[in-house]
């Protein structure tokens, strides 16, 4: 005879989770250190890049203190030297806006017309051609602003000097355009468009379609499905895209370094010749520059390497926080 | 009526005359791509009845719904052929827009889906914002749109706070509540309790009855018991095999339970199969 | 009863949608032709402004007049979202387009096969060519994969599949690299490398700071990639009592290995273009450098020696890098798609 089915019961709350352990063999552990190590390599490389670029910058740091921002020349080779990254910090800080203001609705229209508008068959060749768009070398990009772009702008900067000369930045006071903040603001424009694009898009692909058909559904047009589901839904992700841009735009090199005049005045219009920013004149100065001047160059480095860190680390927080929004179902 | 319906025989269940047909369907078939999956629909729902659409999964009673107030067609490889008339008007012809169409034949989806970034008032008032329309007494509108959902009790008194910390079946009724506010002739209802508990349904259902005395309601449900609660007419659809879905019966919910014409209606209605 | 059934598409644009379109388009061309003469805006570009603003205030009026406002604004967002999208693909067809108008006429096989050593500045943009750059190019890149791949690899593999407690850091870390401005990278190796005794300007340093570039994107693709691979193959491999490694090694890599490959040549095409960091690191060199050499000898890369002819106002042959440049970088883009797509249908 079989025994019988026994049950008992435990009293209450006397039970405990045990322990699943599950020892690992060695090759899984070698795999393990080793994978761990290699990834890793990020850790290390962030931290030696702030170590190694702060003791490269000490000797100019240690000279200039806290003028270092306040001053706004720049001369680590004079005699006596002058080290002041005011006037770059406020041409750098310039540029990048002038590419936001212009790059960011452009994008935002452009991600809208890939993810609403554009007939299916079409999209996979729009994403590849904006994909293809970030894909070109920054070198090729100011190379045509400044052989293609620049020369065409000029009427479109005259026009603004003359029509729109009430507000100060537009006010010249003599008609001389191109090699400007408005010039290389313009070519970094288009180089950030493909990136802000290309995030607003994935951002905007991730409201679910639910709410947008019942917006649909109450009678509202595509547009008022986008002003009022869209839009609102993706609102974070769209400022972290933009801040995404804005750190590409604060630390573009060689664009500018073609196209802006780099003049450590502070330019009274974003018109005329005039003009600085810190990665260009770290690319035009350092060749030339001596042991102390490279010294002055890696400390505004290692300033543009705090900003852009800064603005990407709280980029990424939003864009994710808006991936994953708390509550919504999808 | 005649035993078995035939693509092309209108199911109309009372004989009203035209003038009391609120949506009427002629001919309608559906394609996704090369797919046909509805074929020769003919169908008049009269005004201000409860019309249920029941059959089992897969025979094309949801795609029906979409085609009846051009939600079909956001499928982008969506097509079809017939005409779905609105008051004689053909939804489908030069005289309506898509979203004039939308905002006379309201939709009420699967699962709720409250706006997240908008209040329980800014919910209802939705609908307002987006067909453009201002309201001299918002606040008359949201009571009353409230109350029709049987929902005004609940949330009268937190009204500004956001839509998605209702419970399911809250927010459920606060759909019906947005979809009533602006005003629409017919009411499509998509399986809208399938995500609820009993008792949400429960209150879903009465809702439904409340409300069917303004507005003509199309319900797809495949809850058998639902149906004959809430309907007062049904609509049987099937899909053979690798078929497009057809319409195998229509009739008043009391007959198509109780005496069904064809053996196929009376296996399913019995749960039989689907 | 046969009933002929013809499908329509309601999706699509009604004619008469159609004609009230081009008809209000035609009007504002007539009116904007007016108008251009009594505006203060002149040229092509003001032509197009101005047509632009006129064709949108029309369409709002029409529209407004024959349904209502909120439609006559959905034609107001339609047409800027059109607007959008051709301010965002004009870019791309005006550079490849002047680059190749302007690259064209000084390629010849010269710029394939011989160096600018010992060749005057000013001689024509065919005498010399850009071997050295080309392969000084090839061998940074060479060097930099050699660092990348293994790294880019682990990293991916370690958020995909041990997904341990650095996890969120390493992600965090990988995302603020690929946001590091690529000068800041040059200066990096500069102060880390370059300025130490024996060092020097390299090819080795200047391939240092592209890897630095060029990890965050072999990274994270790569991790796209393997988060495709199908969990169940996972299960299935250590329901079989594999071990981690192994499935990883012989079950995971090997599915995701076009993914891999694409996130590998889309890492080459985002650092093959960088002119920056090198200027610190590479500094250029006239003549070719083995690889051997480049170890501890200045190099010039492709994109150094546009900059650099630029420099000397050698346009004519800084178009031509320019136009090999853009080639080779949109060619590597086109087969890492190409192979992308083709894995993705495979799976």
């Amino acid at each position: 005879m079989t025994a019988p089915i026994t049950a008992t019961s435990l009293a209450p709350n006397d039970d405990k989770p045990r322990t699943l352990s599950a020892p690992l063999s060695r090759g899984d552990r070698i795999y393990r250190s080793i994978t761990v190590g290699g990834a890793l390599f990020s850790l290390v490389v962030m931290a030696l890049i702030a170590i190694f670029l702060f003791r490269e910058a000490w000797p100019a740091l240690s000279k200039a203190g806290g003028s270092f921002f306040t001053t706004f020349e720049w001369g680590p080779d004079d005699e006596p030297a002058i080290y002041g990254i005011g006037s770059m910090l406020f041409g750098t800080v310039v540029i990048a806006l002038i590419a936001l203001v212009v790059a960011v609705p452009i994008s935002i229209g452009a991600a809208l017309f890939i993810n609403e508008y554009t007939p299916l068959r079409f999209r996979a060749a729009f994403i590849t051609m904006v994909d293809l768009l970030a894909a070109i070398p920054s070198l090729i990009f100011g190379l045509w602003g400044l052989a293609f772009l620049q020369p065409r702008l000029d009427g479109p900067a005259r026009w603004l000097s003359e029509w729109l000369d009430f507000i100060p930045i537009f006010k010249t006071t003599v008609p001389i355009f191109g090699s400007s903040l408005f010039v290389s603001g313009l070519v970094l424009a288009l180089m950030i468009i493909p990136i802000i694009t290309a995030i607003a898009r994935a951002v905007m692909a991730e409201v679910p379609r639910v709410y947008c058909e019942a917006a649909l559904a109450l009678g509202g047009t595509r547009s008022g499905m986008i002003r009022e589901v869209v839009l609102p839904f993706a609102k974070g992700g769209l400022i972290g895209a933009s801040m995404l841009g804005l750190g590409r735009a604060l630390g573009e090199t060689i664009a500018v370094a073609l196209i802006l005049s780099n003049d450590f005045r502070i330019p009274d219009n974003v018109l005329s010749p005039g003009g600085a920013s810190i990665a260009g004149t770290i690319a035009l100065k350092f060749g030339e520059a001596s042991t102390n001047g490279r010294s002055a160059l890696v400390a505004a480095g290692l300033v543009l390497f705090f900003v852009t860190l800064l603005v990407n680390i709280v980029a990424r927080g939003v864009v994710a926080r808006t991936k994953a929004p708390a509550g919504a179902k999808k | 009526m005649t035993a078995v319906m035939q693509p092309g025989t209108e199911h109309v269940n009372t004989n009203p005359a035209s003038a009391d047909i609120a949506l009427r369907a002629t001919d309608v078939s559906c394609w996704f791509g090369k797919r046909k999956v509805l074929e020769g629909i003919n169908l008049a729902i009269p005004r201000h009845t409860v019309v249920a659409l029941i059959g089992p999964s897969g025979c094309g009673k949801s795609t029906f719904l979409r085609t009846l107030n051009r939600m079909h067609e956001l499928v982008p490889s969506a097509a079809l052929a017939g005409s779905v008339e609105l008051d004689g008007k053909d939804i489908y012809g030069n005289e309506l827009r898509p979203s004039e169409v939308r905002k006379r034949i309201g939709m009420v989806f699967q699962k709720p889906n409250p706006f997240p970034a908008m209040s329980i008032r800014e919910n209802v008032l939705a609908g307002l914002k987006l067909t453009g329309q201002k309201s001299n007494d918002a606040d008359q509108l949201v009571e009353w749109a409230l109350m029709r959902a049987s929902l005004w009790n609940e949330v009268r008194d937190r009204l500004d706070s956001p839509g998605g910390s209702l419970s399911g079946g809250q927010q459920q009724r606060l759909c019906i509540a947005r979809s009533l506010a602006v005003k629409p002739d017919v009411l499509l209802m998509d399986e809208p309790c399938s995500a609820l508990d009993p008792t949400s349904t429960r209150r879903i259902e009465e809702t439904i009855s409340e409300v069917s005395e303004e507005v003509t309601i199309v319900i797809v449900t495949h809850n058998m018991q639902q149906a004959q609660r809430v309907s007062d007419e049904c609509a049987f659809f099937l899909a053979e095999e690798n078929q497009p879905g057809r319409i195998v019966e229509a009739g008043s919910t009391e007959q198509m339970f109780g005496n069904p014409v064809d053996p196929r209606t009376n296996d399913y209605v019995n749960g039989r199969f689907g | 009863m046969t009933v002929a059934l013809r499908p329509r598409r309601p999706n699509r644009i009604r004619p008469s949608d159609a004609i009230r379109s081009f008809g209000v388009f035609g009007a504002s061309m007539i009116l904007t032709l007016g108008l251009f003469l009594v505006t203060p805006l002149d040229g092509p570009l003001g032509f197009v402004v101005l047509g632009f603003t006129v064709f949108v205030a029309l369409q709002y009026a029409v529209v407004r007049q024959i349904m209502d406002r909120k439609h006559a604004v959905d034609h107001i967002v339609t047409t800027l979202v059109y607007g959008c999208a051709t301010l965002t693909a004009l870019p791309l067809v005006l550079i490849v387009g002047t680059v190749v108008a302007k690259g064209l006429p000084g390629l010849s096989l010269n710029f394939f096969t011989k160096t600018l050593e010992g060749v005057d500045p000013s001689a024509g943009p065919k005498v010399g060519g850009a071997l050295h750059a080309i392969t000084g190019t090839l061998t940074q890149v060479g060097f930099a994969m050699i660092v990348t791949v293994p790294f880019g690899i682990l990293t991916a593999v370690y958020l995909t599949e041990i997904k341990g407690r650095f996890t969120g850091i390493v992600r965090l870390l990988v995302d603020a690299m690929s946001g590091i401005p690529s000068i800041v990278a040059g200066l990096f190796v500069y102060a880390i490398w370059v300025v130490g005794p024996g060092n020097g300007f390299s090819g080795l340093a200047a391939a240092l700071a592209l890897s630095i570039l060029m990890l965050p994107t072999v990274a994270r693709t790569t991790e796209e990639m393997l988060k495709l691979v199908d969990p169940s193959l996972r299960e299935a491999s250590l329901a079989l009592g594999s071990p981690q490694w192994r499935t990883v090694w012989q079950v995971v890599l090997p599915t995701a290995r076009s993914g891999i490959i694409t996130a590998v040549i889309l890492g080459i095409a985002r650092v093959a273009g960088e002119t920056a960091p090198l200027l610190m690191t590479a500094f250029g060199n006239d003549r070719v450098v083995n690889p051997g050499a480049a170890l501890h000898e200045p190099q010039s890369a492709l994109p150094l020696f546009i900059f650099q002819q630029l420099a000397q106002d050698q346009r004519e042959r800084a178009w031509t890098g320019a136009l090999v440049l853009i080639g080779l970088v949109l060619i590597l883009f086109l087969i890492a798609r190409f192979i992308s797509r083709t894995a993705k249908t495979a799976r």
